[in-house]
């Protein structure tokens, strides 16, 4: 509880005021237990009154001091749920300095991965592993998604965590006050290397965020659909992942992983869902279960992209289908990822005759 | 509870208070006396069982994965014609009830056997209908919907395979030893199961098949 | 339709996944093993040597007898309990050790299996046994029973938990257990991330144990329904009794809920359908949800009783009516119908957004106003009592502080902003070991001092029980009070290995490892207290049945009370029976015995209960063939267990009527010593 944060500040307020609030009624019921413990003690010949068992007033008190309390504190606990959401935008850097109108926050992508972090600066063009830079008093807004298994976002000294899940976004807003390096890591056990899932959080004054970005500009590595794959695989089991910069972002990247397509061939889920909510796609859906495996049958390995085999993908008429743009991304499906046998091949065929018909399904 | 007067006794004889105290005279509570709700109580926990089921195919019955939905998949005439083998099985099962009442025993075995025929007609349709989905590539696996779908069926199909075990069983105790009180309690909790998986039943055509089709 | 597991590159018929290599190679799983197969060896041996076995089986296995298996209960959740507490010393010895570099002693592998088995055991073998073990034992006696109303289903739903906790220890030398934390939730507990047997084993031993606990609560439901004896209204139950009820319908409400998520998973582990998978529109937070919709009554489940326990003995110590009785079980009620309300308030982190948060934090905080009514209600039953500091009433207070502030921290974490800031921190272990410890873990203490010579006709040595007493309570504060404090700093749970920023919060963990130690001594001289005890147990003996001066109807008979409980059922006229009868001067009945017809033991639990254990194991390494052949046997078996009529006995007049005359000739003895004194 050392916040370096206006949320984490915010909240470590709240803990200490409702601790306040439950010592009101905490403390004279442990006074009371004490001295009732002492005072009627066998030995001591205090008044004994075997028989006495009820008393409407007392009762009365008994529900309703606790009653009493329950109702401020949650009272509290709507108002601050609602204010410390960690999906409301800021409006207020810290105390007394509201958001300037207009303001636009920083957005950091933000992915868990076997067991390191990824952090995507989408209008910078930059990413890191391990190390995210927060320029000091700027809100900033995360979204965050995981690659593999559940794993919660946490860096204590600037706000409360929220789950990093796989196939789905979930968003923080926060701000940093003060300049300075912090503990970030997974507060959600997520395997063999959760210990060592740790990140730096910097807080950068002035200039020192226009370096970071401008330092991370000047690395070597890029991150593409490729270069993520390797990354993805697990690493940091032993120890933890070093710091490593990109200087250039593939387009669209964060999203694919939230879709769980940055594989190429597969089927992106919000394109999925797209469909299954027109009600399915017919027969014709029947046997594109290799764009659709993600994970279910073991964990993603790193397959490579096979050239020469767009055209071939281009007949996976389901993304066709439900995304005419995917063409152009060009994802490319592996060799080992063509369907199996001729006879599901040939079903495929005859059944894409009826796609575009059965797509019409509203 | 039973015959004792429950006020406090005032003072009489000692003799007087351990009878007040104490059931001198008390009769057994009858073999299954707690049978009925301890019965109840199983398929209560069991109805808890289908309600997840249900609530599980409420949250994943609408997730085809880019295949195909309910539309597409169920043949609405013959999961009729199942719905109502299972029905008239419950019928004749409620013929059977009346048959052990009469104490008709060769009347209860001849309702009994029918009601295991619709039973085993309803089995058999399902199995024809879940080969029917697997062996076009809509088996559990394929999406979260059918995932749901198979595992709510086939919870049901599951326990009328198992009513059916237990309606031989209980056959045979009858055709052996009659019909005994044991073995008339034993009738009237299968006949409580059955109705039961009939109940259920209503509410997997009603929310997976119907409005999966129809909607 | 077979299905071969994807993952496992040796599956063969015969064995399925088992191979060589599922036999331990880490060193200290090798000693352990070693070490219990030797101390298995030597028990049947000496079993054997004594000629127990035919003893063993008879008065034992296959009793239908309600208070031999509560006390079996007790003993399995005994055995259980040391197993689960070696595992939490090996947390935090791992956790004081694994600084400035060091990797501790246990890898990553060993280490997230011992905090997973540390929490599966300590609540389903450890907490859950005990408590069916109270509730078996007492609730017939309390309400004036022979015996539970399915006698049958009794044993039988005991050999299910025993086979649950057989796979549990099974996992240790054969095979591996989850890597998952007690909750498996998936992803990670999916095929993908877990391909091993670990889960599975997981998943198996609950469902088989998860069959008992179920058909033990319709059990102890109907028994409380239907077997009260005369004159006891609902509203006359003594309270332990009354929180038995409402655990019970807990437990037939919520177990179920637990069976149908856990073979959901097994579904997409072992034929790969789509529930909680990331691809093919699985959703892994609806296994999140299910679990906890069984997982926070769960937690009821087992303190709930204990509340009773705490009730029942504030109520005889300070030699009072309980205070309050009427507000006692509304709020047991309360609290029963609000714990299916709260669930969501263990992952606020999920992002549900703030109404929903705000409506889980809320109910949450709404259940400590019932539950500080009960705190009230043994405050003032304190109050102008004439209170007795046995072991038993020394644990009550201790509970009563040590839960007190439990709650608090709890109602802190239902304010979802700040949960955000102690979710899945180490203030949460604190929090929840302060009510499962302070609460659970100090009642079932508590209760065994105060029931212990109605099992077995004598106390328990005093001396050893404070020194247990002490360890505990010091103990129990120093273990987890820095865990609170790391807590609040921002530290997170199940970390195995600290890099060096976490240098200067060592300090804390090694102040924990001591107190875990100190509560590891307050387990050896519980050990030590029973030991004692058993050994001067003439000295300790208690031939009035009544050492306490109990109020309930437990104590107006024999201790141990004889197979048939009662000669002749009491009729109850107000509540605290058995007080209101001393009070009256009843005469005890000597004569007019009749024959008493009860339940005839049977082979058929143990029989049953082995086979699914057998056939859970099969599923675990899928030996498809063994799995196959056990369902046909329990379904053989129990057929045949139906053809079977004659399950009842008469105990005959002249016998009862020799055992009560035994023992009125004793409490004439005990009379006479008490006014020779």
């Amino acid at each position: 509880m050392n916040p370096a944060g206006d949320i984490a500040k915010q909240q470590a307020h709240l803990v200490v005021v409702a601790t306040l609030l439950m010592l009101i009624i905490v403390v004279p019921v442990m006074v009371l237990i004490a001295v009732f413990a002492f005072k009627y003690r066998a030995g001591a010949n205090a008044r004994y009154e075997p028989e006495w068992h009820h008393s409407t007033q007392l009762e009365l008190v008994i529900w309703s001091a606790p009653l009493l309390i329950i109702i401020a504190l949650g009272s509290l606990t709507w108002v601050t749920t609602h204010l410390l959401d960690p999906f409301r935008p800021l409006d207020r850097i810290k105390e007394g300095q509201p958001v300037k109108a207009g303001t636009k926050p920083l957005e950091i992508e933000v992915v868990a991965l076997d067991w390191k972090w990824l952090f995507i600066y989408p209008e910078q063009g930059v990413a890191s592993i391990n190390e995210v830079a927060l320029p000091v008093d700027r809100p900033v807004h995360f979204s965050i998604t995981a690659s593999s298994v559940m794993n919660s976002f946490y860096i204590p000294a600037v706000a409360g965590q929220i789950y990093a899940m796989p196939g789905m976004t979930t968003q923080l807003n926060a701000v940093v006050n003060k300049a300075g390096s912090y503990n970030g890591f997974s507060a959600n056990y997520s395997g063999a290397g959760f210990s060592h899932m740790h990140f730096t959080a910097l807080g950068l004054a002035g200039g020192d965020f226009d370096k970071w970005v401008a330092n991370a500009k000047s690395a070597s590595d890029k991150l593409d659909a490729e270069t993520y794959l390797k990354v993805e695989q697990p690493s940091g089991v032993e120890a933890t992942d070093p710091v490593r910069h990109f200087a250039n972002v593939q387009g669209g990247l964060f999203d694919r992983i939230v879709n769980l397509c940055v594989t190429p061939g597969k089927m992106c889920v919000n394109q999925m869902m797209a469909l299954d909510a027109k009600g399915g796609v017919g027969k014709a859906g029947t046997f594109n279960m290799a764009q659709l495996t993600y994970d279910k049958d073991g964990r993603p390995k790193v397959t490579p992209i096979v050239p020469g085999k767009q055209a071939e993908l281009d007949k996976a008429f389901v993304r066709a289908l439900c995304d005419p743009a995917a063409k152009v991304a060009g994802p490319v499906l592996p060799a080992g990822q063509q369907s199996s046998t001729p006879e599901k091949a040939h079903a495929k065929q005859e059944l894409s005759l009826l796609a575009p018909a059965r797509s019409t399904h509203s | 509870m039973s015959s004792p007067a429950t006020t406090p006794p005032s003072a009489g004889t000692p003799g007087d208070l351990t009878a007040a105290y104490y059931d001198l005279n008390e009769h057994a509570h009858p073999d299954g006396y707690s049978t009925g709700l301890g019965f109840w109580l199983y398929l209560m926990s069991d109805c808890l069982i289908f309600a997840m089921l249900f609530a599980t195919f409420g949250v994943l019955g609408g997730n085809y994965a880019g295949g195909e939905g309910p539309k597409d998949l169920f043949n609405l005439k013959l999961v009729a014609v199942n719905t109502s083998m299972l029905l008239f099985s419950s019928i004749t099962y409620g013929f059977a009830m009346i048959s052990m009442q009469g104490r008709n025993k060769g009347a209860t075995l001849g309702w009994l056997f029918i009601t295991l025929l619709f039973g085993l007609a309803f089995l058999s349709i399902e199995m024809f209908e879940f080969h029917e989905l697997i062996a076009e590539g809509n088996g559990p696996q394929r999406s979260a919907f059918l995932s749901s779908f198979f595992t709510l069926v086939g919870t049901h199909g599951l326990h009328v395979t198992f009513g059916s075990i237990w309606l031989v069983t209980l056959m045979v105790q009858v055709g052996r030893f009659g019909l005994t009180a044991a073995n008339q309690r034993r009738l009237q909790c299968l006949s409580l199961f059955w109705h039961f998986l009939d109940v259920v039943w209503i509410g997997v055509f009603t929310f997976v098949y119907l409005m999966g089709t129809l909607r | 339709m077979l299905i071969e597991p994807s993952t496992h590159s040796h599956w063969t018929p015969l064995l399925g996944r088992l191979g060589l290599d599922a036999l331990p190679t880490e060193p200290i799983v090798m000693i352990t093993f070693v070490g219990v197969a030797l101390g298995g060896i030597a028990l049947v041996a000496a079993l054997t040597y004594f000629k127990l076995w035919g003893y063993l089986w008879k008065e034992w296995f296959t009793s239908v007898d309600h208070k031999k298996i509560g006390v079996m209960y007790m003993v399995l959740g005994l055995v259980m309990f040391l197993r689960g507490f070696a595992d939490a010393l090996m947390i935090r010895s791992q956790q004081a050790l694994a600084f400035n570099g060091s990797d501790g002693y246990l890898n990553s592998h060993h280490f997230d299996q011992v905090f997973t088995a540390h929490g599966v055991i300590m609540i389903f073998f450890v907490a859950m046994p005990f408590v069916t073990g109270l509730m078996n034992y007492v609730v017939p006696l309390q309400i004036g029973a022979r015996d539970v109303s399915f006698p049958f289903l009794n044993n039988f739903s005991f050999w299910m938990t025993v086979g649950g906790a057989v796979l549990v220890m099974a996992s240790l030398f054969i095979g591996e257990f989850a890597r998952t934390g007690w909750l498996a939730y998936p992803p990670l507990s999916e095929l993908a991330y877990s391909p091993d047997v670990g889960v599975d084993y997981y998943i198996w031993s609950l469902q088989v144990a998860g069959v008992g606990t179920t058909l033990s609560g319709v059990n102890l439901i109907a028994t409380i329904l239907k077997l009260r004896a005369p004159g006891m209204k609902l509203m006359r139950m003594p309270v332990f009794t009354w929180t038995a009820l409402v655990t019970n319908i807990l437990i037939v409400a919520v177990f179920p809920v637990l069976t149908v998520v856990l073979a959901l998973l097994g579904l997409d582990r072992t034929i790969h359908t789509n529930f909680f998978t990331n691809d093919f529109g699985g959703s892994p937070m609806l296994y999140v949800n299910l679990i906890w919709i069984w997982g926070h009554p769960e937690v009821y489940i087992l303190i709930l009783p204990i509340f009773g326990v705490f009730s029942e003995i504030t109520a005889t110590f300070c030699g009072k009516r309980l205070f309050g009785y009427t507000s006692m079980v509304y709020a047991t009620a309360v609290i029963g119908i609000l714990s299916y309300l709260v669930w969501l308030h263990h992952f606020f982190t999920m992002g549900s957004g703030a109404s929903v948060n705000s409506f889980f934090g809320i109910t949450t905080m709404v259940i400590s106003i019932p539950t500080g009514a009960k705190l009230f209600n043994w405050l003032f039953t304190m109050y102008r009592g004439r209170i007795r500091y046995d072991l038993p009433m020394m644990w009550t207070v201790a509970f009563m502080l040590t839960f007190t502030i439990g709650g608090m921290t709890g109602v802190m974490m239902a304010v979802p902003a700040a949960d955000f800031v102690l979710h899945n921190s180490v203030f949460l272990i604190a929090h929840f070991h302060n009510v499962i410890i302070g609460g659970v873990v100090f009642g079932v203490f508590a209760a065994i001092n105060y029931w212990w010579p109605k099992a077995f006709g004598f106390k328990l040595n005093v001396f050893w029980g404070k020194v247990q007493f002490w360890c505990w309570v010091v103990g129990f504060w120093l273990a987890f009070t820095p865990l609170y404090m790391l807590g609040l700093m921002g530290v997170t749970r199940r970390m195995r290995v600290f890099d060096a920023s976490y240098d200067p919060l060592r300090v804390y963990y090694i102040v924990a490892m001591l107190g875990a130690l100190l509560i590891a001594a307050g387990i050896g001289a519980m050990l030590l207290q029973f030991a004692i005890s058993i050994w001067k147990r003439e000295e300790y003996k208690d031939e009035s049945g009544d050492p306490w001066h109990g109020r309930t109807l437990e104590w107006a008979t024999s201790s141990p009370p004889p197979e048939y409980n009662f000669a002749f059922t009491p009729v109850i006229h107000d509540l605290d029976a058995w007080a209101d009868m001393k009070k009256a001067g009843v005469p005890r009945p000597v004569s007019g015995f009749k024959d008493i017809h009860m339940p005839r033991s049977t082979w058929a639990g143990i029989v049953l209960a082995g086979m699914a254990t057998l056939t859970g194991f099969a599923l675990i390494w899928q030996v498809w063939w063994l799995a196959i052949v056990g369902l046909v046997s329990i379904i053989g078996t129990a057929i045949f267990h139906t053809f079977n009529y004659d399950r009842s006995y008469h105990i005959h007049a002249e016998h009862i009527a020799e055992v009560e005359a035994a023992r009125t000739a004793q409490l004439a003895a005990v009379a006479n010593k008490g006014a020779a004194a």
